[in-house]
C-alpha cells in the first residue's frame, strides 16, 4: 500500500512539473511509445551540470535539442542511452522511461539499452580495422544477434543512409577511406543494422559540408517515419528543417536546464519565453 | 587610328609534372661532388701528417668539411651559414651514433660468413668436436632448440601479456595500479635472477634442467615487455572507437576482443617481436635452467637443451681458432633468426589500417 501511495505522490509530482513537458503526443494515463524522461539532473562529481529536465520523444518523431555550448544538451543525450556512466565521476537522479519502463532500474542490462537506442556521435568514427561492410555489420556481431541475410542488411542500411549508390562497388575498402560525410552516414548505417528503436544523434552534421549534410537530413526525415529520433545541433536552420519538436536548454551559469520545450513551429515563430525568442532569432548564444 | 593585330595565339605548352621543392640533379651533383673533393682532402692530410687510421680520417673528415662549409657560405645570410653548419654537426653526430652499431653488425657479419655453411644448418655437434674443420658439424641442434624455447615462450607471455594490457586500459579494474607497478619492476629484473628463480622452483622441482625451464626463466623475462608494448599501443586508440562499439550494445569483453585488439593488430604483433627479441640472446638465465647439449633434443622436458646463446658461450670458453669462428656464425644466425621472425610478423601482422 506504501508503495503504491509514494507512486502516487510521484504522479502528483509529474504532473506539477509537467509545465516543461512536451505536450507532442497526447497526455494520456499510458505510458508514452518513445522515449520519456522524468526530473533528470545529471552530475559530474560535485559539479551540477543539468537540472530537472522531463521530456518526452515519442515514436515517429524528431525532436531537436537546441540551446548555446555547455548547457547540458550533450550530457543529457548521452543520460539516454547510459553512455553517461562511462565517464567515472558522473552521476544523475530522475528517471528515463523507454515504452514506460526504467532504464535505469537495476535489474536492466545497459548493453541490452544501447541497442535499443542507437547513438551517432559528433566526430565520424567507422571502426578502422573493418572494411565498409563489416563496420555496418559491426553491431550485429558485436551484440551477437544472429541474422539471416548479411547482404541485404548491408544494401538496406547503406541505402536508408544514403550511401549505397557511393560505396556498393567498393564494400571491401576500409571505412577511413571515405570522405567525413560519407563516414558519418557509414556511422548512422552502422547503428540503423541493429534495428534500434530510438536514434540520438550528438550534433551529426557539425564537421560536415552542406550536401552531407542535407543528405543526412534526408535521412533522419526518413528514419523518423519508423522510430524516434532525438538531435542535439548549433544550427537554428537545421533544427527548424527537420525536428517535429524542439526543447531549448540554457544554463545561467549553474546547471542546465529546460527552458521550454514545443512543436518546431510554435518555438520558432511563436515561443512562450523570451529566451527562447532571442536564441532563435541570433540576439545571443 | 591603329589597327589592332591580333597575333595568332601560340599552342600554350601543356604543364609538365615537376617537383620544385626537391633538389635538382645539378644540384645534388655538386653536393656529391664537394663532399668527394673534402674527402680527398682528408684523405690527403691523413697520408700527410700521419693521423692514425679510419679515427683520424673521420676527424679529418669532419674538420675539413665544416671549414669548407665555413668558406662556402661565407656571403650569404649569417642564418642560411648557421643552419649549414648546424646541419654538418648533426650529421657528423648521427654517424656517429651510427658507428658502433654498424661495426658490431659488420664483424658478426665478416667473422660468422666463415662458417656461414650448409652443414651449420643440418648438422650438430655431436660427433664433432668444437676444434673440427668448418665443413663439419653445426649448430642445427642450437636452432631447433632456440627456436623450441622461444616458441613456448612466446605462447605463454603473448596471452598473458596482452590480457594485462586489456585489464590496464580497457577494464582499468581496482588492480590497475599494482599490475602496472609489478609490471614495471619486473622489466627491471635482471635476467641471471629469472633464471635462478626457476632453478630454484621449476628445476629443483623436478631435479632436471629442461627446454620447459628455459622456457619459463625466458617467459618471465619476455612477460614485463610483452605487457607493456601492448598497454602503450592499446592507449594510442581514439575513445570514440569504444563509445561507438558500447552505443552498439556491445558488451566490455567483445568490444575488447572486436574493435581494439584489431584495431591494434600490427602494434601487438611489435610487442611480440620486442618480446622475442628480448629474450633470444638471452645466455644467463639459460645456464641456470637448460644448460646445453650436443645433440638434438625435441622434448620439452627431456634434460638439458641446446640454444643459440649456450652454443655460442660454449664455444668461446674452448677458445680455438675453429670454435670461435663457430661462436661467430652462431652470433650471425641468432640476428638473422631475428631478422627473419621480424619479417614474418610484419607481413602476417599487416600494417596499419588507418
Amino acid at each position: 500500500m506504501e508503495t503504491l501511495k509514494q507512486g502516487e505522490i510521484k504522479v502528483v509530482q509529474d504532473s506539477q512539473t509537467s509545465v516543461t513537458t512536451v505536450s507532442a503526443s497526447q497526455t494520456t494515463a499510458t505510458a508514452v511509445r518513445g522515449l520519456e524522461t522524468k526530473n533528470v539532473h545529471a552530475w559530474f562529481g560535485k559539479h551540477h551540470v543539468l537540472s530537472d529536465v522531463s521530456l518526452q520523444f515519442p515514436e515517429r518523431t524528431v525532436t531537436g535539442l537546441i540551446g548555446p555550448s555547455g548547457c547540458g544538451k550533450s550530457t543529457f543525450i548521452r543520460l539516454l542511452n547510459r553512455m553517461h556512466e562511462f565517464i567515472p565521476s558522473a552521476a544523475m537522479a530522475g528517471q528515463v522511461l523507454q515504452d514506460g519502463q526504467d532504464i535505469y532500474a537495476p535489474d536492466v542490462d545497459a548493453a541490452a539499452i544501447r541497442l535499443k537506442i542507437g547513438m551517432v556521435f559528433q566526430k565520424p568514427n567507422p571502426f578502422p580495422a573493418m572494411n565498409i561492410r563489416e563496420n555496418v555489420l559491426s553491431g550485429i556481431k558485436l551484440a551477437h544477434l544472429q541474422v539471416a541475410d548479411h547482404d541485404a542488411i548491408v544494401e538496406s542500411c547503406l541505402t536508408r543512409a544514403g550511401l549505397w549508390k557511393e560505396v556498393k562497388d567498393r564494400l571491401t575498402a576500409t571505412g577511413g577511406s571515405l570522405s567525413g560525410g560519407q563516414q558519418q552516414r557509414l556511422c548512422i548505417a552502422r547503428s540503423l543494422a541493429v534495428e534500434p528503436s530510438v536514434l540520438l544523434m550528438d550534433e551529426p552534421c557539425s564537421a560536415l559540408d552542406p550536401g552531407s549534410t542535407l543528405r543526412i537530413e534526408e535521412t533522419i526525415k526518413e528514419l523518423a517515419e519508423k522510430i524516434a529520433v532525438v538531435i542535439v545541433t548549433h544550427n537554428m536552420q537545421q533544427a527548424a528543417r527537420v525536428s517535429d519538436f524542439c526543447a531549448f536548454f540554457l544554463t545561467d551559469g549553474g546547471p542546465g536546464y529546460l527552458v521550454e520545450a514545443d512543436a518546431t513551429k510554435k518555438l520558432f515563430t511563436n515561443p512562450s519565453d523570451t529566451r527562447t525568442a532571442d536564441y532563435v532569432q541570433g540576439k545571443f548564444g | 587610328m591603329s589597327t589592332v593585330v591580333v597575333e595568332p595565339q601560340s599552342q600554350p605548352l601543356a604543364p609538365q609534372p615537376t617537383t620544385p621543392w626537391k633538389p635538382t640533379r645539378k644540384t645534388q651533383f655538386a653536393g656529391a661532388f664537394s663532399i668527394a673533393v673534402v674527402a680527398i682532402a682528408a684523405f690527403a692530410i691523413v697520408l700527410l701528417t700521419g693521423l692514425a687510421g679510419i679515427d683520424g680520417f673521420g676527424l679529418t673528415f669532419l674538420v675539413v668539411f665544416l671549414g669548407a662549409t665555413f668558406v662556402r657560405t661565407k656571403r650569404l645570410n649569417p642564418k642560411v651559414r648557421k643552419d649549414a653548419m648546424v646541419g654538418v654537426a648533426i650529421c657528423a653526430a648521427a654517424v656517429l651514433a651510427f658507428f658502433p652499431w654498424m661495426s658490431i653488425f659488420v664483424s658478426v657479419v665478416v667473422k660468422g660468413a666463415k662458417g656461414l655453411q650448409p652443414n651449420f644448418f643440418i648438422e650438430n655437434m655431436q660427433l664433432t668436436t668444437p676444434d673440427d674443420e668448418l665443413n663439419m658439424g653445426g649448430a642445427a641442434h642450437a636452432i631447433v632448440g632456440s627456436i623450441m624455447m622461444v616458441a613456448i615462450a612466446a605462447v605463454i607471455t603473448l596471452p598473458l601479456g596482452i590480457l594485462s594490457g586489456v585489464y590496464l586500459t580497457e577494464i582499468r579494474g581496482r588492480l590497475t595500479f599494482l599490475v602496472r607497478f609489478v609490471v614495471q619492476s619486473m622489466s627491471g629484473v635482471p635476467s641471471i635472477v629469472a633464471g635462478l628463480f626457476i632453478y630454484t622452483t621449476f628445476v629443483n622441482y623436478t631435479n632436471s634442467f629442461s627446454g620447459l625451464a628455459g622456457s619459463l626463466a625466458l617467459a618471465v623475462l619476455m612477460l614485463p615487455t610483452v605487457a607493456r608494448t601492448a598497454e602503450e599501443v592499446m592507449k594510442l586508440v581514439p575513445d570514440d572507437l569504444r563509445s561507438a562499439s558500447y552505443a552498439l550494445g556491445a558488451r566490455q569483453w567483445r568490444t575488447s576482443l572486436m574493435v581494439i585488439l584489431p584495431t591494434v593488430r600490427s602494434g601487438l604483433t611489435t610487442a611480440g617481436i620486442l618480446g622475442i627479441a628480448r629474450v633470444i640472446g638471452e645466455t644467463a638465465p639459460l645456464l641456470l635452467t637448460s644448460l646445453s647439449n650436443n645433440s638434438y633434443v625435441f622434448n620439452p622436458m627431456g634434460g638439458p637443451i641446446g640454444s643459440l646463446p649456450t652454443y655460442v658461450f660454449g664455444l668461446l670458453q674452448i677458445g680455438t681458432e675453429n670454435s670461435i669462428n663457430r661462436a661467430w656464425t652462431g652470433s650471425l644466425v641468432l640476428m638473422l633468426l631475428v631478422l627473419v621472425l621480424f619479417l614474418t610478423a610484419r607481413y602476417f601482422g599487416g600494417k596499419d589500417n588507418r
